[in-house]
């Protein structure tokens, strides 16, 4: 369980993180999600007593984690798959990581088996590729058994099979009943791994809601009609105190449904040629929640432009 | 029954005694300084510069030795002399001193042990005391071989010390020492600035080259600045002869361990207070 209460976070005149409060639960995979600069990895670090609170307070086990009496068996992180000495081997590493809490050598090959990097153990680090320092990363998490985890964007610069590992890997994590947070800007990602979903935006909470309701939450009602009657269907549609826009040639319907909207045309002796709901995507709900809160837009994307696969906002800009 | 509900909400790892003692993130420390190859480089540089150095400074003063005037003779110090090359070794250690702590903040890896031991003073007293051991015994080994390498050339005049003579053992004892120091120096630098080009910039200014600069200040008061500067002050405790301007062995090494101390207690302040 991580309880995070009124956090915030001050660099100089700017507001990293802004009087943040949710919980963490275990038995669930928590996503993190939030644009560029948002203070994802800023709140991690707050979390984990790296960085020190400008106000509030980020509790692990009720109680702050600089605390922590045996820091590895409650909880592993992974931050930064960078964050190691390249000159060292993975089991080097490992194996200093190991006995600074007292846990025996027999469990870094363990880990080592656990994320298949057995076989590269006695290399140095700096050879590594971006997954396998991913992979070294989260054996490093697992060394304690903990019964927390935080992981900042733990997909990144993983193969697909790599990808496919991870989530597995995190559901059984929580399964097992552990308390797992993980940050991503790849809401497809968090849509597959993650139950429950903390969005932030600018460094301030903009949703708290389970995967399913974020979702559900994204299709605000809206509908597309195509007539060649256009502008009398526009002028009934507003007369009754309708929102309405113009899209692509259609007219945008914001309020009511399809059946509303074909009774109003009925009624109003207006041929109707094409008639449907819109479901907004994940990416879309996205957007449109931290569309204020991004801090920087390219020009003329003020729109989002969704339909991709997946939507990525860009590399994480760590401050 | 309520009693015992209530205890088996307490996660176990609570309930465990500490994992992460000071002996643990030693050994933790040590595995770390012996498993990156600078720290054999480094070290084996510290013992070939400063063995190195000296036997050239002891046969170059034995050959020139008639050429020498009366009161540069009375002066000699054959300890001291066969223990010049620490002039440069100095720097090694200070500079393994610098990247026991910076090397963690330029890699990241700070992030990784403050993690795992969120108590940064564990953290920082376990480095200082591993460091501390190895640049000791390898300090002490150095002095040693040094003064062993370099006597055998005054041998021949008559002008070399043996260890059992007066003063000689607490001087290469202090040689030792010396190393030591500076490495903690180093280290100090280290944690302050957290950068290992500028702390170690610094410590080459402070260790080797301001000490002999100072030397052109003028009056009492620039004596009294060469006096207790660094390694001015440090060194005495390998010379077995005093001469007028300096202080006495064991004063002089304990100004300069001040030179370190004082930075290091500043440094392990703003470790505490810092973001990682």
């Amino acid at each position: 369980m991580i309880e995070v209460r009124g956090l915030t976070k001050r660099f100089g005149g700017t507001l990293a993180v802004d009087d943040l409060t949710f919980e963490v639960p275990p038995g669930v995979v928590t996503g993190f999600l939030g644009p560029n600069g948002a203070g994802k990895s800023t709140t991690m670090r707050l979390i984990l007593g790296l960085d020190r609170p400008t106000r509030g307070t980020a509790l692990v086990h009720g109680r702050p984690y600089a605390q922590a009496r045996s820091p590895m068996r409650e909880v592993g992180a992974l931050l930064d798959a960078k964050d190691v000495h390249g000159g060292r081997s993975a089991r080097k590493h490992l194996l200093a990581l190991a006995q600074s809490n007292g846990i025996s050598a027999r469990r870094v090959d363990e880990v080592l088996d656990l994320v298949g990097l057995q076989a590269v153990a006695n290399k140095r680090i700096k050879g590594f590729s971006l997954g396998m320092s991913q992979r070294l990363g989260i054996a490093g998490t697992m060394l304690g058994d903990p019964n927390v985890l935080l992981f900042d964007e733990p997909v990144n610069g993983l193969d697909p099979e790599g990808i496919l590992w991870i989530r597995n890997f995190m559901k059984s994590l929580a399964a097992e009943g552990r308390t797992v947070f993980v940050s991503s800007h790849l809401m497809s990602e968090m849509a597959l791994t993650a139950d429950h979903l903390v969005v932030i935006g600018r460094g301030r909470l903009i949703a708290d809601v389970s995967t399913a309701e974020f979702i559900a939450g994204g299709s605000t009602n809206r509908v597309r009609v195509r007539s060649p009657q256009q502008s009398e269907l526009a002028a009934l549609m507003t007369a009754r105190g309708v929102a309405i826009s113009q899209v692509d040639g259609y007219l945008e319907v914001r309020g009511i449904g399809c059946d509303e909207v074909g009774d109003l045309a009925a009624a109003g002796g207006i041929t109707i040629h094409e008639l449907f709901q819109e479901r907004a995507s994940l990416e879309e709900a996205f957007m449109e929640l931290t569309r204020d809160s991004v801090d920087y837009h390219a020009p003329g994307s003020r729109e989002p432009a969704p339909s991709a696969d997946e939507t990525v906002l860009g590399p994480e800009v760590s401050r | 029954m309520s009693a015992q509900t209530t205890t088996s909400t307490v996660p176990k790892e609570l309930r465990d005694a500490p994992s992460s003692t000071l002996s643990r993130v030693m050994r933790s420390e040590w595995t770390k300084l012996f498993s990156v190859r600078s720290t054999g480089w480094t070290l084996l540089a510290l013992v070939a510069a400063t063995i190195g150095l000296g036997v050239l400074a002891s046969w170059g003063t034995n050959h020139g030795w008639p050429q020498m005037s009366q009161s540069d003779q009375r002066k000699f110090d054959p300890v001291a002399t066969s223990m010049s090359g620490f002039a440069l070794g100095q720097l090694a250690i200070a500079v393994l001193g610098v990247m026991v702590i910076s090397a963690e903040y330029s890699t990241g890896g700070i992030r990784s042990t403050l993690t795992t031991v969120p108590s940064r003073m564990r953290v920082l007293t376990a480095k200082a005391l591993v460091f501390t051991a190895v640049a000791l015994v390898v300090g002490l080994a150095t002095s040693f071989g040094a003064f062993f390498a370099g006597q055998p050339w005054f041998a021949k005049r008559g002008i070399g010390r043996a260890i059992g003579d007066h003063d000689v053992l607490r001087a290469v004892i202090g040689g030792g020492l010396y190393v030591a120091a500076s490495g903690l120096f180093g280290l100090a630098m280290g944690v302050l600035l957290r950068r290992t080009a500028g702390a170690v910039t610094i410590a080459i200014a402070a260790l080797l080259v301001l000490p002999g600069l100072l030397n052109v200040l003028p009056g009492a008061w620039g004596d009294a600045i060469v006096r207790y500067f660094t390694s001015n002050a440090g060194q005495q405790i390998s010379y077995i002869h005093q001469s007028g301007n300096y202080l006495s062995p064991w004063v002089g090494f304990g100004v300069y361990c001040l030179w370190w101390a004082v930075p290091l207690a500043i440094g392990a302040w703003l470790m505490q207070r810092r973001d990682a």
